[in-house]
């Protein structure tokens, strides 16, 4: 795809684990936190990462952003690779990417009044500004994410969390970037105040034609606002579609179990439903099994899985799964939700 | 602006829309909670006293610091003890010169080593830590190494050797107190930049592409100033012990100027001749500072971070 803004190839981000005890010249593990990503995100498109904690898929938005170190492949924006730049040159996207934290409150400074926080950017990135274009620069988004513009002056502690994630919100849309990273922005936020900003996210999202990658665990928020989702487990990528393909036909057996593990908001329905379970913890990123990551908690595993890994197998348009046995799976016990 | 007839909800709105709220900042909500701690408010309005007297008390008595007065300088023991009459309120030292004016000039020498001191340690070592602390890796571990180096030197031994060799002077005795006053701090203020700079507001400042040393000055420091300002606070009555411990060795401010150290040092030289006032007056004003500045320590620690008690 060459109109993809934003176009990710093969990214693999490591980690150095010392060893305990080890001595500093030996060599440290490896964690491959992300293993191998693909993705293309259009301009206007919002792309939804899910999967359990540990799966990647923060640690692919960060590299994204220039957050997590680069180990291999690429990530295209706009036809530029951003691994290769330096981080002075680097700094220059920051116009162009921006990113909504998860805990709303850790993600504003307690000693800058709002004022100063949403205008950060724009003072970094635009220093002739005049402190007067800067204010009403700021108080107009404080007005498009709903914040009252008067309360420039307060400090983040006085605020509540829904009204802080607007504050981020606001500081990351003040440059007017073209990819929005949402990195879980409503997981700390109660269910009420989830959906006011998700719906926020949403509106702003048409408005200003932003592309987004949405960061989530929970499906059902996810499937909201995506356009289309990638599932994550152990940083690798599973499956790939538009939202709604994946969620009335996921093809693989860890997408199956996540979707049939949202909750049905009818009593009547959410009794008499089915939950896939899936058994064990999430192996170690350290020693990944071997093959299919999957296979060691898949209800479907069969010896060959062990051997290797999955090629992804386009089920339809762009839906995309890596497992080779996608249409030969039971798949009666599911729910659709 | 509500005064002028404005009847409608809408009127209200657009009115409070307007008027800028001013917010309550970490550091007005930390004053609050200072004022409500008695002892440190008190200690405060001791404190005040005492640098009031430091700077202004010598006006108020007509002697000169340097003069000696012969007429009573006979018979000290008798004659020179504290009185309103002859004008030495504090009576004379040994050498039979006004120890109220010597007090003053103590206060005031072993205060301003005990402030520059701390402030170095402020300034450097906050920048140190915070740079160390911030960039992390091997720029930390050089950084810290070389203050665990400067650490393990026996640091009352190098300030007396300093002393010793470029001569006694109060200049040498302020790099000497220079040269270690930041070390701990900069320990502090590296440990506490490892906490904040994981916070998630120092990385959407990388992420918008603000530049490194304006990442440490806008959101490390001013996060780390709670903790600096109560160690700074605390170091003032350190250094003040130090500095009076090299002076009670006989090795820091040389006359004619002196410090507290230095007159408690001349006062216990005469303790048993009878003249208790030479080294009451001092002592006094040595242990009010000190009690001072550790309630105003304490105080501000309990204000700064109140989930840290």
């Amino acid at each position: 795809m060459s109109d993809a803004l934003l176009s990710v190839r093969d990214l693999t981000v490591t980690f150095d684990v010392p060893r305990p005890g080890a001595w500093p010249w030996t060599a440290p593990r490896k964690l491959h936190a992300v293993n191998g990503i693909n993705f293309d995100l259009a301009p206007g498109e919002c792309l939804g990462l899910v999967g359990e904690s540990g799966s990647g898929k923060s640690t692919a938005a960060r590299a994204v952003i220039g957050l997590a170190p680069i180990s291999s492949g690429k990530v295209m924006f706009d036809g530029q690779d951003l691994g290769a730049l330096s981080p002075v040159q680097r700094r220059k996207y920051g116009r162009e990417i921006q990113m909504v934290f998860q805990d709303p409150l850790a993600a504003l400074n307690p000693r800058m009044t709002v004022g100063d926080i949403i205008a950060e950017p724009l003072i970094t990135h635009e220093p002739s500004l005049p402190r007067k274009e800067v204010r009403t620069r700021v108080q107009e988004m404080m007005e498009m994410v709903g914040l009252l513009p008067n309360l420039v002056n307060r400090y983040p502690h006085e605020f509540s969390g829904g009204q802080c994630q607007r504050i981020g919100i606001a500081r990351a849309l003040i440059l007017r970037p073209r990819l929005l990273i949402c990195d879980e922005p409503v997981s700390a936020l109660d269910v009420s105040v989830q959906a006011q900003v998700v719906n926020l996210l949403k509106r702003l999202q048409k408005d200003l034609g932003l592309s987004m990658i949405f960061i989530a665990h929970d499906l059902s928020v996810v499937k909201h606002i995506s356009d289309r989702i990638s599932v994550m487990y152990l940083g690798r990528l599973m499956e790939q579609a538009g939202a709604k393909q994946l969620v009335q036909n996921p093809a693989h057996p860890y997408t199956q179990a996540l979707i049939s593990a949202v909750p049905i908001p009818d009593p009547e329905r959410e009794k008499s439903r089915k939950i896939m379970m899936i058994q064990g913890e999430l192996p170690s990123p350290l020693a990944p099994p071997s093959g299919c990551v999957f296979r060691t908690r898949c209800p479907f595993a069969r010896p060959a899985c062990a051997g290797d890994r999955p090629e992804y197998h386009v089920v339809g348009g762009d839906h995309v799964v890596a497992c080779p046995w996608y249409n030969q799976l039971e798949n009666s016990t599911l729910t659709a939700v | 602006m509500l005064a002028t007839g404005c009847n409608t909800a809408d009127d209200i709105l657009n009115a409070a829309h307007r008027s800028e709220v001013k917010g309550r900042s970490l550091w007005r909500d930390a004053m609050g909670r200072f004022a409500r701690n008695r002892a440190a408010v008190i200690s405060l309005f001791v404190l005040g006293l005492i640098l009031i007297f430091a700077f202004f008390g010598q006006f108020l008595s007509s002697h000169d610091p340097a003069f000696v007065d012969f007429m009573l300088r006979g018979n000290i023991k008798e004659l020179g003890g504290p009185s309103i009459e002859n004008g030495h309120y504090f009576g004379l030292e040994k050498e039979g010169r006004d120890l109220y004016q010597r007090t003053v000039q103590g206060i005031r020498v072993s205060i301003m080593i005990g402030v520059i001191g701390s402030l170095v340690s402020v300034v450097v070592g906050t920048l140190y830590g915070a740079i160390a602390g911030y960039f992390g890796g091997r720029v930390d571990s050089i950084m810290m190494r070389i203050v665990d180096i400067l650490m393990a030197i026996p640091f009352m031994f190098v300030i007396i050797l300093l002393l010793v060799i470029f001569g006694r002077s109060v200049f040498m005795l302020f790099v000497g107190i220079g040269l270690i006053s930041w070390l701990n701090m900069a320990r502090i203020a590296r440990g506490q930049t490892l906490t904040i700079k994981n916070k998630e507001f120092v990385e959407a400042a990388i992420a918008s592409g603000v530049k490194p040393f304006t990442i440490i000055v806008r959101h490390i420091v001013p996060n780390l100033a709670g903790v600096v300002i109560v160690y700074a606070t605390l170091l003032i009555p350190e250094l003040i012990i130090i500095e009076s411990f090299i002076s009670f060795l006989g090795l820091g401010i040389q006359e004619p100027m002196t410090s507290l150290g230095a007159l408690i040092n001349d006062g216990a030289s005469q303790l048993n001749r009878g003249t208790p006032w030479m080294i009451a007056f001092p002592l006094f004003f040595f242990l009010a500072t000190l009690y001072a500045f550790f309630f105003v320590g304490d105080g501000l620690r309990d204000a700064l971070d109140p989930k840290d008690r």
